[in-house]
């Protein structure tokens, strides 16, 4: 089939490329001891706490930024940019939240009003616009089951020995570049602790929105599940279109202690750029997972179809005998996008499991990596791992690229891994038009069963978002 | 003569830089029965394809007229709406894509080019349903991915399953008897016997003069070298058994 004609099925437009007008309180460019210590009284933190992101970022002035990735890009200015950007009006409760602010949720489809539910299932959300969490709903019906779900700010302000337990305990400050730089200037995020035995009742949700200018997002986010408990938790992203590249370095940590889940999903729509890959975020995310006790499970979920520029790992610390990790992901990368992207499995207790589904699609210009370790330590007997890596390629000038590491210290670990490149075939799109199915329907139809396996880990609220999501994504309106 | 439903004139394509038909013609008449035989590489999938709109060939001369109108510049997806069928010799393999869903947004796409309210899930599983204990297909293919690792009888069922949800006026069936077993063979004929109601054109490509036995056709045509080399009744059938198509060229 001709080319123009995929490009053009492709390309989807951007739809929640609008900026909103709010009143924003921002500093000026640039990173020093005084921005740190500003952000940190702005966010009216105790003083260890400012101590703490005083030494990451000496730590950080130490770090080279790392250039391993299968990633293309211009350098990025880091006195250019700006580490704080707050709406102005700091909101008490919703009433007091920026009409324009609510009006942006609506566009993106998030319930931010407790009465309005998506698709009749409680969802409560952390809504975090540039560097503020603006709103957390169903607060206090979480508390009553001692559910802690609020921002990261109010966690410090609140709950300092929680925080002083856990954060920098799963990735520590100077773990990497970006996890130092985000040890430093972190704005805001989400925290969320569940009590032993408690099953969380609904999905909790953060939505995470860049919207001033030249401004950096810093969250991060810490889960923490304590013994026998569970919770899903979601995350959602989207940027508006710029001409200019924005920096995102968010961290991660997940901790789930004895016979306690965690899964974790994330639908991921940065703005990603034009076709040269101008004005797209640039997506450097830490995210990893402990599983500290006994039969603990993490479950990282992720459908990134956004950002010009993704970096990101989400990985299992398999301490815990008998737990179990899964990482599976959906990657599109369209347009000039690129991503290396995939996880590390690392098992440590003993009869630990791991599996790993990652599928990758490229269409246009996209780059797709996957990248993947599996590593078992000494003491890890029995560890199994499965991975399966399908790229499925649209048109002939995008590329993917599949790096499996695997690292094994004990024989008896058993580890699969599969691996495959499939193109949308004629025959596949053809057979679907003889049946009457127009040729946008066909595409997606074929790209969704690419990506089932992912998309049934999702909660069904959000399956059905990425689905959309993807849809938009790789066709857009023909035409 | 009844109407002619479809009308293929001096009609020359290629593959890649090969030419495969080479000029055929053939008229297929509406409510009749068409069976096409022919040695192997002859050309009669390319025809199928040509018909249907296939990306890989090119039609560089000639016309194929459906129910008056010229089709060779249509979309595929228009063919089929409009009521062209192609049983494909060889159904691809689509993993991830739900048998019963695919087939849902295909009637529903056909429903609602014809002005139709589209079936739900439940009106259109219980058809499905239906269809699928007729034809001797295991329940389980309903929710399985289409295609994926059936075994060669049971995706020519499907596509009969297919053919019987679609409800096509122009049936075309490529080597719909290759591969199947006895019960599947009298299941798939009297599923084509079935959807005959004197409207509804077959043009049958076949080997073998089982299946002819059971669907009795109208018409036999020898395809040859990219043309159409000999039209008959259905008594050329034991002719070709007993003196194979060598004998057919001088004819
Ligand atoms: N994609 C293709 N590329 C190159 N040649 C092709 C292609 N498809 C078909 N051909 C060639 O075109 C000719 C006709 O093929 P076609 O499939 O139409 O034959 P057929 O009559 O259906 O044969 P059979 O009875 O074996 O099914 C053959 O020589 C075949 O090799
Ligand atoms: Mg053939």
């Amino acid at each position: 089939m001709a080319q123009e004609e995929l490009d053009k099925a492709v390309s989807g437009e951007y739809a929640l490329g609008f900026e909103i007008d709010i009143e924003e309180d921002k500093v000026p460019p640039g990173l020093s001891d005084e921005v740190i210590r500003f952000i940190s009284k702005k966010k009216e933190e105790p003083d260890w706490m400012t101590e703490l992101r005083l030494k990451a970022y000496h730590k950080w002035l130490e770090m080279e930024e790392p250039h391993w990735g299968h990633l293309e890009y211009e350098p990025i200015d880091y006195q250019s940019i700006s580490y704080f950007a707050a709406p102005k009006k700091g909101p008490e409760s919703l009433d007091e939240v920026d009409p324009k602010i609510l009006e942006a949720y609506e566009k993106l489809g998030i319930p931010l009003e407790e009465q309005k539910q998506l698709a009749g299932v409680k969802v409560a959300v952390d809504a975090v616009v540039d560097s503020v969490s603006v709103k957390t709903t169903y607060q206090e019906e979480l508390m009553e089951k001692g559910i802690i779900f609020c921002s990261i700010s109010e966690a410090i302000r609140d709950y300092p020995e929680l925080i002083k337990k856990y954060m920098f305990s799963v990735v520590p400050m100077n773990d990497n570049y970006f996890a130092a730089l985000n040890s430093a200037v972190f704005t805001d995020g989400t925290f969320v602790y569940i009590p032993k035995g408690v099953r969380c009742p609904m999905e909790l949700s953060t939505y995470f929105r860049i919207n001033a200018l030249n401004t950096g997002q810093f969250e991060r986010t810490l889960i923490v599940a304590d013994e026998g408990s569970y919770v899903s938790y979601n995350e959602g992203c989207s940027a508006p279109m710029r001409d200019e590249n924005q920096l995102h370095a968010a961290v991660v940590e997940l901790i789930a202690h004895k016979d306690a889940e965690i899964k974790y999903s994330t639908i991921q729509n940065w703005y990603p750029g034009d076709e040269e890959g101008k004005g797209g975020i640039y997506n450097f995310v830490t995210k990893r997972g402990l599983c500290e006790g006994e039969n603990s499970k993490i479950s990282w979920t992720q459908v990134e179809t956004g950002s010009a520029i993704t970096w990101k790992y989400p990985s299992c610390i398999l301490k815990g005998d008998n737990s179990v990790g899964e990482f599976y992901s959906v990657a599109v990368t369209t347009l000039a996008q690129q991503a290396d992207t995939g996880t590390k499995m690392i098992h440590l207790g003993k009869n630990t499991s791991s599996t790993i589904i990652s599928k990758g699609i490229s269409a246009m210009k996209g780059q797709n990596t996957y990248r993947g370790l599996v590593k078992i330590g000494a003491n890890a007997e029995g560890a199994r791992n499965y991975s399966e890596c399908d790229s499925l390629l649209i048109g002939d000038q995008c590329g993917a690229h599949t790096f499996p590491y695997l690292e094994s210290k004990d024989a008896h670990g058993q580890v699969e891994h599969e691996a495959t490149t499939t193109k949308i075939s004629d025959e596949q799109l053809f057979y679907l038009r003889q049946r009457g199915i127009n040729e946008e329907d066909a595409v997606s139809m074929i790209v969704h069963g690419f990506c089932k396996e992912v998309f049934s880990q999702l909660p069904m609220e959000y399956a059905v978002e990425a689905k959309a999501l993807l849809n938009l994504t790789l066709e857009g309106s023909v035409g | 003569m009844s109407n002619v439903v479809m009308e293929i004139e001096n009609l020359h394509a290629r593959i890649g830089a090969k030419e495969i038909l080479k000029g055929l013609n053939l008229q297929l008449e509406e409510g009749k029965v068409h069976a096409i035989m022919g040695p192997n590489g002859a050309g009669k999938s390319t025809l199928s394809k040509a018909i249907t709109g296939h990306y890989d060939v090119e039609v560089t001369e000639g016309a194929i007229r459906y129910k008056g109108q010229e089709i060779v510049d249509w979309e595929p997806e228009d063919r089929a709406l409009e009521g062209i069928f192609l049983s494909f010799q060889n159904p691809v393999e689509i993993p991830g894509v739900n048998n019963a869903y695919f087939l849902r947004t295909a009637v529903n796409a056909k429903r609602k080019h014809q002005g139709l309210e589209e079936l739900n899930a439940a009106e259109f599983l219980r058809e499905m349903k239906a269809l699928v204990q007729e034809l001797g297909m295991k329940p389980e293919m309903i929710n399985r991915s289409l295609n994926e690792g059936f075994s060669g009888g049971e995706k020519k069922r499907n596509e009969i399953l297919q053919m019987m949800m679609l409800q096509p006026d122009l049936i075309i069936l490529d080597e719909i008897d290759s591969g199947l077993d006895i019960d599947a063979l009298r299941a798939v004929s009297e599923g084509i016997n079935k959807m005959k109601d004197g409207k509804r054109s077959f043009l049958v490509i076949t080997h073998y003069s089982r299946i002819l036995d059971y669907i009795e056709p109208d018409y036999i045509h020898v395809l040859k070298d990219g043309k159409i080399i000999k039209t008959a009744g259905p008594e050329l059938v034991a002719e070709l058994e007993e003196k194979g198509y060598g004998a057919i060229e001088e004819a």
